[in-house]
């Protein structure tokens, strides 16, 4: 197991370096220098910002030398100072925020778990019933909704209309003249649509490929050697069968990282969440670039350890795994 | 073309999913082609007596903050969604065939490189970069079709580059190799037709994906730039008019919704009658 974990470690070096490479070809995408690209076509970025870019990303030097630098700076998480007006260091400003961002995602993690699996297996092993229709056009209706919008409409209803939810942000503003059970209830009701709604693109996905892992296990020999065996229809499926079905959910959890942290920027900015993603959005929009760098290597690196650790968790739950 | 082999019309039209799909997808390019006809007012005519009037008569869908009539915003909107779902997808199939093609036909370190970029493409929440990418050009709807597009390659280089390496040790494939045929006459005449079905797929359901990104792009404000209507900025002002203005809300997100579902059941109906197996 050491030696499998350490072999997976050692794949990460070269995506590593290839994530910073990327994000370093980002801020010099642009047509000319990245410096003069602001100032021409961005009134909001000034001669100022212009200079204080110049001095931190060493524009006037040739490029290998300026990656080679941001990359020693990175290495410290050095990843220089916000250009709004608070000025503070970019690292300081995102590891407030990524610990809102992380249990967000993991809650609605555990709420898509929750959800998405006992659907597909029913789903499976009621094939073709009224049921299994039912889940398919959710499936279908959830890869296609818009969530930035069925959180407007939930906003709409819950929060306008019939007033049971709080809109924005994480806490109410008497927060701190709560009762610690007020409080805990407060920010349960400021998480409902929230969680909800980052756990609904991800309930789709993987109550389908439940449903699909579930048939396709069914149709194993050894179930039909379960069966033969006279053993119930109770035991033959929730037992033998759901276990083979769910490992490889795992390496599902670990594929929708991505997904999952990208889609925070949305539900963040709609419901005020202090997050990371409510950062990065702020940061583009304010053209706050050492900050979008930040995010972006940030966002990227989680996202490599949450497949990391995706499939750690697989190979100790499945050992044909560390084999091959 | 191998789409059109036995019997898949039969089978795509057998499948009422796909069809229902179809007839979405091709009302929305009628209504894009002639939307300067059918748009009852113009979309960008301000009349400021009529600001955030409910669903009426005159209005079918309301109006928006500046009085603007939101049912014709949304049907040219519709011709914003339909050219940057296309372009973004057109960018990405480009860019995902070659590198596929190259990948799969090559093998060795011409594929081991390309996939592990793929991988490292891959590690990237999609949303930051494309977000990252626009602060430092400006939001224009082309600037967003090619980021779209350079975003969304990936998968179908895994899903071009899967068809090359099991298409390359076929009979047929040979036979042109031991004429002499050369490696770009193999790839483009011989192999990449035979692989043109899942790519149709992949792409019918790109399409969808990119009209998704579109929408939220221009409904956080980084997208399509107002006055151009799109689907996602009127939904903008939906947001700051949550408690007066429920419609300017709702159509939109339903013709959203309503889109992306017919390209993912033409995708979906198009893979079915392929190949009936999948099933």
């Amino acid at each position: 197991m050491g030696k499998y974990i350490a072999k997976r470690l050692l794949f990460m070096v070269p995506l590593i370096i290839g994530i910073t490479i990327i994000c370093f070809a980002v801020m010099h995408l642009a047509p000319g220098s990245p410096t003069d690209m602001q100032t021409q076509m961005n009134p909001k970025s000034s001669a100022e910002m212009k200079a204080r870019l110049r001095a931190m990303y060493e524009l006037d030097k040739p490029i290998h030398v300026q990656y080679l630098s941001w990359m020693r700076r990175l290495a410290v998480l050095d990843l220089g100072t916000s250009f709004s007006p608070d000025r503070r260091p970019v690292a300081d400003k995102i590891l407030e925020r990524m610990p809102i961002t992380v249990s967000l995602n993991i809650l609605s993690l555990v709420l898509i778990m929750a959800v998405a699996i006992p659907l597909g297996v029913l789903a499976a092993v009621h094939k073709d019933s009224l049921f299994d229709r039912l889940t398919s056009v959710f499936v279908f209706i959830g890869f296609a909704m818009p969530t930035f919008w069925l959180a407007l409409l939930l906003m709409i209803f819950f929060g306008v209309q019939l007033g049971w939810l709080p809109i924005s942000g994480l806490r109410s503003l008497n927060y701190e003249y709560m009762t610690p059970w007020a409080a805990f209830t407060d920010l349960v009701r400021h998480l409902v649509m929230p969680v909800l709604l980052s756990a609904f693109g991800g309930l789709a996905g993987l109550s389908r490929y439940m449903r699909a892992n579930m048939l396709e296990v069914i149709r194993q020999d050894y179930i039909l050697t379960a069966r033969s065996k006279g053993l119930s229809e109770r035991v033959v499926i929730y037992k033998h069968a759901l276990r083979n079905a769910l490992l490889p959910v795992i390496t599902i959890l670990g594929l929708s990282i991505p997904g999952l942290i990208g889609g925070s920027v949305i539900f963040e900015t709609i419901y005020a969440i202090p997050g990371m993603g409510q950062l990065f959005y702020m940061a583009v929009m304010a053209r706050d670039y050492p900050t979008v760098m930040g995010i972006l290597v940030l966002g990227a690196v989680l996202t490599l350890l949450g497949n990391l650790i995706a499939d750690v968790s697989y190979a100790l739950a499945d050992p044909r795994i560390r084999v091959s | 073309m191998k789409v059109a082999e036995d019997g898949f019309w039969m089978r795509f039209l057998e499948n009422r999913m796909a069809v229902a799909g179809s007839v979405v997808v091709i009302l929305l390019f009628i209504v894009s082609l002639l939307a300067p006809w059918l748009a009852p007012y113009d979309p960008s005519a301000i009349d400021l007596k009529i600001v955030l009037a409910p669903p009426s008569a005159d209005h079918l869908f309301g109006t928006d903050q500046l009085g603007r009539d939101v049912l014709s915003r949304m049907i040219w909107g519709a011709r914003i969604s339909l050219k940057v779902g296309f372009v973004a997808t057109g960018i990405a199939l480009l860019i995902g065939t070659a590198l596929g093609a190259v990948a799969g036909y090559y093998g060795r370190w011409v594929d081991a490189g390309i996939m592990r970029f793929v991988d490292i493409m891959l590690c990237f929440p999609t949303f930051f970069l494309i977000l990252a990418v626009i602060a430092f050009l400006e939001p224009s709807i082309w600037n967003i079709m090619a980021i779209i597009g350079l975003t969304g390659w990936m998968g179908i280089t895994r899903l071009v580059r899967a068809d090359f390496i099991s298409l390359k040790e076929r009979d047929f494939v040979l036979a042109a190799r031991s004429i002499g045929a050369s490696d770009g006459r193999i790839i483009f005449i011989h192999i990449l037709p035979n692989a043109m079905a899942s790519v149709l797929v992949a792409a019918t359901l790109g399409v969808a994906g990119a009209i998704l990104t579109e929408s939220a792009l221009s409904f956080l404000g980084i997208g399509v730039q107002p006055p151009t209507p799109s689907w996602g900025n009127i939904l903008t002002a939906g947001k700051d008019n949550i408690d007066i203005a429920w419609w300017l809300s709702l159509y939109p997100g339903l013709a959203i919704l309503v889109t992306v579902l017919g390209y993912n059941l033409l995708g979906e109906g198009i893979r079915d009658s392929l190949d009936p197996r999948l099933r």
